[in-house]
């Protein structure tokens, strides 16, 4: 049965001397994977090289701080809700007397975890945070790890660090040399 | 001056000979995965040290460590005689094959060659073909369908394979009057005359000779004894760690020995052109006594000869990530209906040029 009229006629001819001896399409294909020798490599060498990433790609989750470098975050517990896989436990606190600049709101998260085994970085906790707090960078991924337990991320590697040309800017690609420069700071903190 | 025993010089090329072969293999198993991954638009191993150079020595960390596995059924005897024999043939052949011309210190001239025999090509036959038994007794031994298959295809290809390449070889045995391998290089290039490698005078010999290496020596197109995608891995199925290791090994060493086979049957072995000019220049107008003249030659060619046996090293490597394995009664075919008469087509040629008096 015939589905479309673009089917090729073939003829089968029988073969050349050239084409039964084989040796004339051996040097064909010998001179195309010669030419490949010299192309230049897909590969990308990961930890030294880094792929660039799409400037909407979800990566891993910041706790973002405001201008005053405060806490944005309110324990509200709104992406923990929002969260398909429950990869997101909190403990709330009340701000004391004080801690104004530490925390924006009166109520604060004393303790947030994510677990990045479980995350699907799908970016609902994004979107139904009300303060601007949480985000997924698009510059950064989480690396893997030995143990399981390092997986769970708490506010140590969470929230961004407080000096400001650290941060990584959501939406926007970052130049090589904000990248380093913001590698060399995250090596120079605790994990 | 040192005296050395009877046989002490040979010794010392022998040794150094085995131990060449080793290294040599070792680096293939690097050099063939950084060229299949050069052929692929891929860059290999490139991690272990710089450019990935200590890649095979992980490798035989790895293949050290690995579990020694015996399947059940299998005759251990046999089993572990099987890649040992693979391995003894691979090393024994290179014994005969001149790596360079004579060395002389004061009165002594060393020849840079294991053993000198008049009959150094039969040697590398003999033995290569016995390479085939450890083979045989792997895949049998193993008590596995696929490793007996691939051991009886291993079987029949090299016998098959034996014969063209044998008949090919007449024709440069009937040039050369002698089966010594050093006499068929030193003949390949005479002082005062424009003397032609074999391959001008043996093209259809060689392109003969380097297709039955190929199914030799086992690798693609013809490497149907392995072959992952029918046999699971063919003879080798059953063997792990360093017994795996030395199969693989002897298929580079075998690559090794057929590559420098090929480069002293038919091109010139060990020496390069205008070597005799460039002697008789250092002699004349530098100096230069003819002895030291001499030695400086013997190391240039070689090294000439290594750059040779490297270049078919990357052929074979080329040609096994270029084209697809051949089928097995393709295979057949191609060996007893298209090789074999002509080689003897090869030789009436060869025959009747001699006859003729247009080659010698």
């Amino acid at each position: 049965m015939q589905l479309t009229n673009r089917a090729k006629k073939l003829e089968k001819k029988p073969m050349t001397l050239a084409e039964r001896a084989y040796l004339p399409a051996i040097f064909q294909g010998l001179s195309i994977t010669m030419r490949h020798f010299f192309m230049k490599k897909a590969t990308v060498r990961y930890p030294e090289e880094v792929r660039p990433f799409s400037p909407i790609f979800r990566g891993l989750h910041v706790l973002k701080r405001d201008e005053q470098g405060r806490e944005r975050c309110t324990a509200c517990g709104l992406c923990a809700v929002a969260c398909p896989a429950e990869a997101i436990t909190m403990v709330a606190g009340e701000r004391k007397k004080g801690e104004e600049s530490l925390y924006r709101e009166e109520k604060y998260a004393i303790s947030y975890e994510i677990n990045m085994l479980r995350c699907i970085f799908c970016g609902l906790c994004e979107e139904a945070c009300p303060k601007a707090a949480v985000y997924l960078q698009a510059d950064k991924i989480a690396p893997p790890r030995y143990e399981r337990d390092e997986f769970i991320y708490g506010k140590d590697r969470l929230v961004e660090p407080v000096s400001p040309d650290a941060r990584s800017i959501r939406g926007i690609q970052l130049t090589p040399e904000q990248a380093d420069s913001l590698r060399s700071n995250l090596a120079q903190q605790p994990v | 001056m040192i005296e050395l025993p009877a046989l002490g010089w040979q010794s010392i090329v022998i040794f150094v000979v085995f131990a060449l072969s080793l290294l040599i293999a070792t680096y293939c198993t690097y050099a063939e995965r950084v060229i299949a991954a050069f052929l692929q638009d891929r860059v290999g191993p490139d991690r272990a040290g710089p450019f990935g150079l200590l890649q095979p020595l992980a490798d035989a960390v790895k293949m050290f460590t690995k579990e020694e596995f015996f399947p059940g059924g299998a005759n251990k005897a046999l089993f572990i005689f099987g890649p040992c024999l693979a391995m003894i043939t691979a090393l024994m052949s290179s014994a005969v094959i001149p790596f360079g011309n004579n060395l002389s210190f004061g009165n002594n001239a060393f020849f840079l060659q294991g053993i000198e025999v008049n009959v150094g090509m039969l040697w590398v036959f003999g033995v290569v073909s016995l390479g085939v038994y450890g083979v045989m007794i792997g895949g049998w031994a193993s008590n596995n369908k696929f490793s007996l298959l691939g051991a009886i295809r291993a079987a029949s290809q090299n016998i098959s394979y034996e014969l063209a390449m044998g008949m090919s070889l007449i024709a440069v045995l009937m040039i050369s009057e002698t089966l010594s391998l050093r006499t068929i290089t030193l003949q390949q290039s005479v002082a005062g005359e424009w003397h032609f490698w074999n391959i001008v005078k043996q093209p259809l010999g060689f392109i003969i000779f380097c297709v039955c290496a190929f199914a030799e020596t086992n690798r693609t197109p013809f490497d149907l004894p392995e072959c992952e995608t029918e046999l699971v891995g063919g003879y080798h199925t059953e063997y792990s760690s360093m017994k795996l290791g030395l199969y693989l090994f002897a298929e580079y060493i075998n690559i090794f020995v057929a590559s420098a086979v090929m480069s002293v049957l038919y091109f010139g072995g060990f020496n390069f052109p205008f070597q005799y000019e460039l002697r008789s220049w250092l002699v004349e107008n530098h100096d230069w006594t003819l002895a030291a003249a001499q030695n400086l030659i013997t190391v240039l060619g070689t090294v000439g000869l290594f750059l040779k046996i490297f270049a078919f090293i990357f052929f074979f490597m080329w040609v096994r990530w270029t084209l697809p394995r051949f089928r097995y009664d393709q295979l057949m075919r191609l060996g007893w209906t298209i090789l074999i008469p002509l080689a003897v087509v090869n030789i009436l040629i060869t025959g009747g040029l001699i006859l003729l008096g247009v080659i010698k």
